[in-house]
C-alpha cells in the first residue's frame, strides 16, 4: 500500500517532463475517467518512419493517473506507432511498478486508452482497448 | 434518553471491526450509506428465520405475519415524518426510485410542453437527470436556484424564478456535498403561493433530524433507509393524498391492481397502487427497526451531537494549512465537511487515509454541476452520524498532515 506513493509516482506527478500540449500534432486525444474526473488529453507527433519523435499530455486527476501518463509517455518516444497500438495494461503496471485494486487500475490505465484512441483514430475510448 | 457515544457505538457491530490488524475503522462515510446497529440486522435476520413469506392476500400463519410486519414497518414510517396516514408512505427502493416516480407518474400526467420546473445547482444527480430525461421527453423548461459563494441558495434569485409560474419546485432539504440545510418550509411556502407543486429530496434530511411533512406542508419528500441506519434496497415517496390518489400507476404488475382482464386493469388504493411485484420485505421490516433505533435515540439528540461534531471538524480542518472547506458555516449545515487539499487530488487524499482505517469519499459525490459551479473536478468528504466521535475527527486531521508529509 505503500507502495502505492513511492517517490517515484509522487515525483512524476509533482514534476511531470511531458506536461504540455503539442500544437501542431499528428494525433491528439482526450478523455475523461468518469468516476473520479480524471482528464487526459494527449498530443503526439511522428517522423517519416511513423515513429513517435514528440509526446506530451495536460490534464488533471489523481497522483496515479498523472505520474502514469507522464512514465507511458517517456516510454514510447522513438517507438513506431504499429508498436504502440499493441501496448496493454500490463505494460503500464510495470512502468509503474504497482498491482493496482479495480478502482485505481481506471486512473493507471486511464493514460494508455487516451493513446490508443487516438493512435487508432477512433471516435471514443472503449475499455477494450486496454482490457 | 441521554445521549452516550460509547453506548451507541456498541450497538453497531461494524465499528468494533479492525480494517486491518491493529486498524479500526474510522467510518466517515455515512452520507454515503449508514451503519446498521444490531436492532436492524437481528430484525431481518427474524424475519427470514421465522416468518419468511410473500405478502398480502396468503392466509396462512407465515403470510399473516409477514403482511403485518411489513404494515407495521410502513405505519412506524408514517409516524416519524408525521404522515396522515400510512397510505401515503409509498415504498420504493430509494430516493432516486421515488423522485423517478414523481417524475413518471406526477410530472407526465401534468406537465405540459413549456411548463416550468425549478431545480437548485446543489442537486444530487438523482434530482436532476429524471428532470433531464424528462425535458428532453416533454420540452418542459428548467431553471435553477443558484448557489452562492458560501454555499447557500440565492433565494432573492428564486424569488424571481417564482414569477415565471412554474409548475414544480423540486429540492434537496440538505446538500450531500456542502451540507446546507435549506430552508424548506419557507421554499415550499413561496412555491406554493406560485401555485407550484413541491419535491423534498429528504435523504439527507430525514435521516438527521426531525422532519414533519405536516408542518412543512410539502406536497412529495423522497428518502432511503440505508441512509437512516437501515437496509438497502428500500425507500419512500411520501405524497399528499389528493395527489397520490390522482396519479396514474408507475409500475405494472402483481399487487398493484384491483382487477385484471386480458386487455384491461383497474389499479389498487393507496399505497399498493404504486408497489407492484414482491417487494423488499425484510428490508422494510429492517427500516422499521431502524426508526424505533432512531426514534429511541431523538432525532433531537442525533442532530445536536452532530452539531457539535461538525462544528469541531470545521474548527480543526480549518487550521490545517492548505485545507479548503466548502459549504456554510456550522450553523447552516448538517454532518458533512467537503474540502479540498492543495496540491493533492482528493482520490490520493482518500487513498493515503485509507492506510489507517480512516473511510472519507472521494469524487464529485453525484453533484457533478456543483463541483463545476466551484471549479473543481473533486472533493474528499468527511460525513457523520450519531456514532461518529471527537476522536475520530482527530484520526482525520492527523491522516491528513500525513498526505500532506507524502506529497510534501
Amino acid at each position: 500500500m505503500d507502495d502505492l506513493y513511492r517517490e517515484v509516482i509522487i515525483e512524476h506527478y509533482k514534476n511531470p517532463s511531458y506536461r504540455g500540449y503539442l500544437d501542431p500534432h499528428d494525433y491528439a486525444f482526450a478523455d475523461s475517467n468518469p468516476l473520479c474526473g480524471d482528464h487526459i488529453e494527449i498530443t503526439l507527433r511522428v517522423d517519416d518512419q511513423n515513429r513517435i519523435s514528440q509526446a506530451a499530455f495536460q490534464g488533471h486527476g489523481c497522483a496515479i493517473s498523472q505520474a502514469s501518463a507522464d512514465l507511458l509517455l517517456e516510454s514510447i518516444i522513438g517507438k513506431p506507432l504499429e508498436e504502440v497500438k499493441h501496448l496493454d495494461k500490463d505494460y503500464v503496471l510495470d512502468l509503474l511498478g504497482l498491482d493496482l485494486g479495480p478502482v485505481r487500475l481506471k486512473c493507471a490505465l486511464l493514460s494508455l486508452k487516451v493513446l490508443k484512441a487516438g493512435v487508432y483514430g477512433l471516435g471514443e475510448a472503449p475499455d477494450s482497448l486496454v482490457e | 434518553m441521554t445521549f452516550d457515544v460509547t453506548q451507541i457505538r456498541a450497538d453497531f457491530p461494524i465499528l468494533q471491526r479492525e480494517v486491518r490488524p491493529g486498524v479500526p475503522v474510522v467510518y466517515l462515510d455515512s452520507t454515503a450509506t449508514a451503519q446498521k446497529p444490531l436492532a436492524v440486522i437481528q430484525a431481518m435476520d427474524d424475519y427470514y428465520r421465522r416468518s419468511n413469506a410473500n405478502i398480502h392476500r396468503g392466509v396462512h400463519t407465515l403470510a399473516e405475519e409477514a403482511t403485518a410486519l411489513y404494515e407495521q414497518a410502513r405505519e412506524k414510517i408514517a409516524r416519524f415524518i408525521n404522515a396522515p396516514s400510512a397510505r401515503q408512505i409509498i415504498y420504493t427502493r430509494n430516493t432516486t426510485e421515488s423522485i423517478n416516480l414523481v417524475a413518471y407518474s406526477w410530472a407526465r400526467a401534468n406537465l405540459q410542453p413549456g411548463d416550468l420546473v425549478i431545480l437548485t445547482e446543489m442537486e444530487h444527480h438523482s434530482n436532476l437527470v429524471p428532470w433531464h430525461m424528462l425535458a428532453m421527453e416533454r420540452d418542459i423548461r428548467l431553471e435553477f436556484i443558484p448557489v452562492t459563494e458560501n454555499g447557500l441558495l440565492d433565494l432573492e434569485a428564486y424569488h424571481k424564478l417564482l414569477e415565471q409560474t412554474p409548475k414544480l419546485v423540486a429540492f434537496t432539504h440538505m446538500s450531500n456535498v456542502l451540507g446546507t440545510i435549506n430552508p424548506a418550509a419557507e421554499i415550499i411556502r413561496l412555491a406554493h403561493q406560485a401555485g407550484a407543486v413541491t419535491l423534498l429530496d429528504g435523504a439527507q434530511s430525514v435521516p438527521h433530524f426531525a422532519v414533519d411533512v405536516q408542518a412543512l406542508e410539502v406536497d412529495f419528500l423522497a428518502f432511503s433507509a440505508h441512509k437512516m441506519c437501515g437496509p438497502t434496497g428500500i425507500g419512500v415517496l411520501y405524497g399528499k393524498a389528493d395527489l397520490l390518489e390522482a396519479m396514474p400507476p408507475f409500475l405494472g404488475g402483481g399487487d398493484m391492481i384491483r382487477e385484471v382482464k386480458l386487455r384491461s386493469f383497474k389499479p389498487n388504493a393507496l399505497p399498493h397502487k404504486f408497489e407492484a411485484g414482491t417487494p423488499a420485505i425484510a428490508e422494510a421490516i429492517g427500516f422499521g427497526a431502524a426508526i424505533d433505533y432512531l426514534s429511541r435515540v431523538g432525532m433531537k439528540n442525533i442532530a445536536a451531537h452532530e452539531h457539535e461534531i461538525t462544528q469541531y471538524t470545521l474548527e480543526r480542518l480549518e487550521e490545517i494549512p492548505g485545507v479548503k472547506l466548502f459549504g456554510p458555516s456550522a450553523e447552516h449545515k448538517g454532518g458533512v465537511a467537503a474540502f479540498t487539499l492543495e496540491g493533492v487530488h482528493p482520490h490520493d487524499v482518500a487513498q493515503i487515509l485509507d492506510q489507517d482505517g480512516i473511510a472519507v469519499r472521494a469524487g464529485h459525490h453525484c453533484a457533478q454541476p456543483l463541483h463545476e459551479k466551484f471549479h473543481i473536478p473533486a472533493t474528499s468528504r468527511a460525513s457523520f452520524y450519531l456514532y461518529s466521535t471527537k476522536e475520530e475527527v482527530d484520526r482525520l486531521v492527523d491522516g491528513i498532515y500525513k498526505v500532506k508529509k507524502y506529497f510534501g
